[in-house]
């Protein structure tokens, strides 16, 4: 800071010894930190129980799908034929054949291995085991969707409002024709067309590339893409008016009189600024995102077998509805209590941080 | 007053923001013109207070004269560079020299950003010192604004107007500007808090030589703080005198019926003051009046006024007014 010291002499600012002063600071500053605006809405947010609740449980379900591996006795994809729909809580006998398949063979647990926790399936396969993996699948669609549709929409939005004037015309008129088309049928037919290709063994050029993507994400990237393609453009339309409301503040102008670029407004003012509603709004698309996904596996275009996916599974079981209602209660009970839980938490996100709200109920 | 004292030179400056129409295809369907053909200078050290009715074009003025918004017509000089003239990187660098405080100190704030960073932004911008040489300089700065160093960490919604204030004033003295726009700086502010933050910035003027463009609508506050005043009118510079003479001399109607309207501190005289009652409202500035844009409501008004555009010139000494009946 050579030149700028001599400056602040010469102007007479009281550097004095600033060095001196600053031992002192460090320790009162920890006295002294700040409430952000983040930390006043955890605050809140911890206050609502029902949404901490739900904020639990999502936790926990997602170390149930990371320790999916641990926690149940079968592979998903592990077959019994001998016992095929069977009633919940039947104990069976292992054929010596089987139980080295159990993911609790040679441990303290081995004993359960001899029991269908929550019944079998037609083909012979643990119930319980295939709807612990099921989290996977939901968690995972969740996730990714809602990232990728809120980086889309965020980008998309926030350059669409910054520019403004024509650019931003024409960006919104995209999203409005989108808006239009009904984008499901659309979904439904692509998913069709991608799995006849791979059935004939397509695998040159892009959609080559694409049908490998979607072999190895277990039938998942179209889920991703179809997910994305809906729900970006909500987002980006919150982006863009949100973007519109700030950009007009004088803070906005104080960093350009200061000699901030645009990018540095964009990205250090106006999306930290943005991000909170955009996240609420995501945190309360979720259960859709869950949701269409099952939709989706349920008629079939969802993940590929055998991976257990909610809607595939109540798909398969919803013909023997009255002999073997487990087949449909299980996954059912599984993807309502799940999709609950992000609504909960999604409500306890947005009355924290949504001040507006605060202080009612 | 001679030619290198003075540090911002405006010539002939206009800002029209055009008025349009059409989605698609957009056509221009008129203009505000907030201001039209100003010219002043502003002598190095001095405050020039600029006063006005809402919506005459003060803020317009000073926002234009950084560039903030891009003029229509006009020139802006800084020193010996034209401000008009420069663009992306030269602009950005020439910012260091000039700064502006805003009026709404809740809005001049970024709420996600601590104290710290707030006022360390102008730093950072143009890469000056390390973090640790930033962070001293933010305290020196709180300091010297009034405020306890301790602050760096907090957040602006933990702070009164006044206090916000001063971070603002702060975070405009981070590059020791040379020259700063004050945009109504204390009417957002409590009477009691106004009188703090008009003295700070006095004492931080003198400290260190600022120069300051003064944005107000309370005519006394402005009489308190300026050297010299100039007083606008939709969008125009009606008149610009040294403070004394303006108060004490006006020649210009507009400027005659506005300080009309000044209490009087002291009974007796307030009883005998009498106030020039300007009829009807203020013309829209998309479609100003022809000839004076005074002379729809000027009680003096006569046909040359309708008609013509007043000079700008210099009726005595450094006492500048646009009016044919003086």
């Amino acid at each position: 800071m050579g030149p700028e010291k001599d400056k602040d002499s010469a102007k007479g600012l009281p550097g004095g010894n600033p060095a001196a002063g600053l031992e002192k600071l460090s320790e009162a500053e920890a006295l002294t930190k700040g409430r952000s605006p983040l930390s006043d809405a955890w605050r809140e947010f911890r206050r609502n129980k029902i949404g901490v609740a739900g904020m639990v449980f999502i936790i926990f379900v997602i170390f149930v799908a990371l320790a999916a591996d641990v926690i149940t006795p079968y592979h998903f994809s592990t077959q019994n034929l001998s016992y095929t729909r069977e009633k919940p809580l039947t104990p069976y006998i292992v054929t010596t054949d089987q139980l080295p398949n159990c993911h609790w063979a040679n441990t303290p647990l081995e004993q359960y291995c001899t029991v269908f926790i929550a019944g079998s399936d037609p083909l012979g396969r643990d119930l319980f085991s295939r709807v612990i993996y099921g989290t996977r699948v939901s968690l995972s669609v969740a996730f990714v969707a809602a990232l990728v549709s809120i980086l889309i929409g965020t980008v998309y939005g926030t350059i669409s409002g910054y520019a403004g004037g024509r650019v931003d015309n024409f960006m919104m008129r995209i999203v409005d024709f989108l808006y239009a088309v009904p984008l499901l049928p659309i979904i439904i037919l692509m998913t069709v067309y991608f799995q006849a290709l791979s059935r004939r063994g397509v695998s040159t050029g892009f959609m080559g590339v694409l049908i490998d993507l979607s072999r190895a994400t277990g039938g998942l990237l179209f889920i991703f893409i179809a997910i994305g393609a809906l729900n970006w453009i909500g987002m980006a339309r919150l982006a863009r008016g949100q973007v519109l409301s700030y950009k007009q503040k004088e803070f906005v102008e104080a960093a350009r009189a200061v000699g901030a670029t645009s990018s540095r407004i964009v990205f250090r003012h106006l999306i930290p600024n943005v991000m909170g509603p955009l996240l609420i709004a995501e945190s309360l698309a979720i259960p859709g995102y869950i949701f269409l996904e099952a939709t989706l596996s349920f008629i079939g275009l969802g993940v590929n077998p055998p991976i257990p996916s909610w809607g595939a599974m109540i798909n398969e079981g919803y013909r023997g509805i009255r002999s073997n209602p487990h087949l449909v209660l299980f996954p059912g009970v599984a993807l309502s209590v799940l999709t609950l839980a992000f609504n909960f938490m999604g409500d306890g996100l947005r009355d924290a941080f949504d001040v507006r709200l605060r202080g009612r109920g | 007053m001679s030619e290198n004292n003075v540090l911002v030179r405006v010539e002939h400056l206009t800002k029209h923001f055009p008025i349009t129409r059409g989605l698609i295809i957009q056509r221009v369907v008129g203009a505000v013109q907030a201001v039209d053909d100003v010219s002043f200078d502003i002598k190095r050290g001095e405050t020039l207070g600029l006063v006005g009715e809402s919506g005459c074009g003060k803020s317009t003025t000073g926002r234009t004269i950084l560039q903030l918004y891009r003029p229509t017509a006009g020139k802006v000089y800084y020193g010996d560079k034209e401000l008009t003239a420069l663009k992306g990187e030269e602009l950005r660098r020439q910012r260091r020299n000039m700064q502006i405080i805003f009026q709404d100190p809740y809005a001049s704030l970024d709420p996600r950003m601590t104290v710290g960073n707030i006022i360390s932004e102008p730093l950072e911008v143009h890469s000056i010192g390390n973090a640790s040489e930033r962070r001293e300089r933010v305290q020196e700065l709180l300091r010297l604004v009034g405020l306890n160093p301790y602050f760096v960490n907090r957040y602006p919604h933990e702070f009164s107007g006044g206090q916000r204030q001063r971070i603002g004033i702060a975070r405009a003295l981070a590059l020791q500007p040379e020259f700063i726009v004050l945009d109504e700086p204390i009417s957002a502010l409590d009477v009691s808090i106004q009188a703090q933050v008009v003295n700070l910035l006095e004492d931080l003027q003198e400290r260190f030589g600022l120069t300051y463009l003064f944005i107000a609508h309370d005519l006394s506050m402005v009489r308190h703080i300026s050297d010299r005043t100039a007083v606008m009118y939709l969008g125009k510079i009606v008149e610009l005198a040294p403070r004394d003479e303006l108060y004490g001399e006006p020649l210009h109607p507009y400027t005659q019926a506005l300080l009309s309207a000044v209490p009087i501190p002291d009974p007796v005289k307030e009883r005998q003051r009498q106030r020039i009652i300007l009829e009807g409202d203020v013309p829209s500035p998309v479609n100003p009046p022809r000839g004076c844009r005074f002379h729809t409501r000027c009680p003096l008004a006569v046909d040359v006024c309708r008609e013509v555009v007043p000079e700008w010139r210099e009726a005595s000494p450094g006492h500048w007014v646009s009016c044919h009946l003086v």
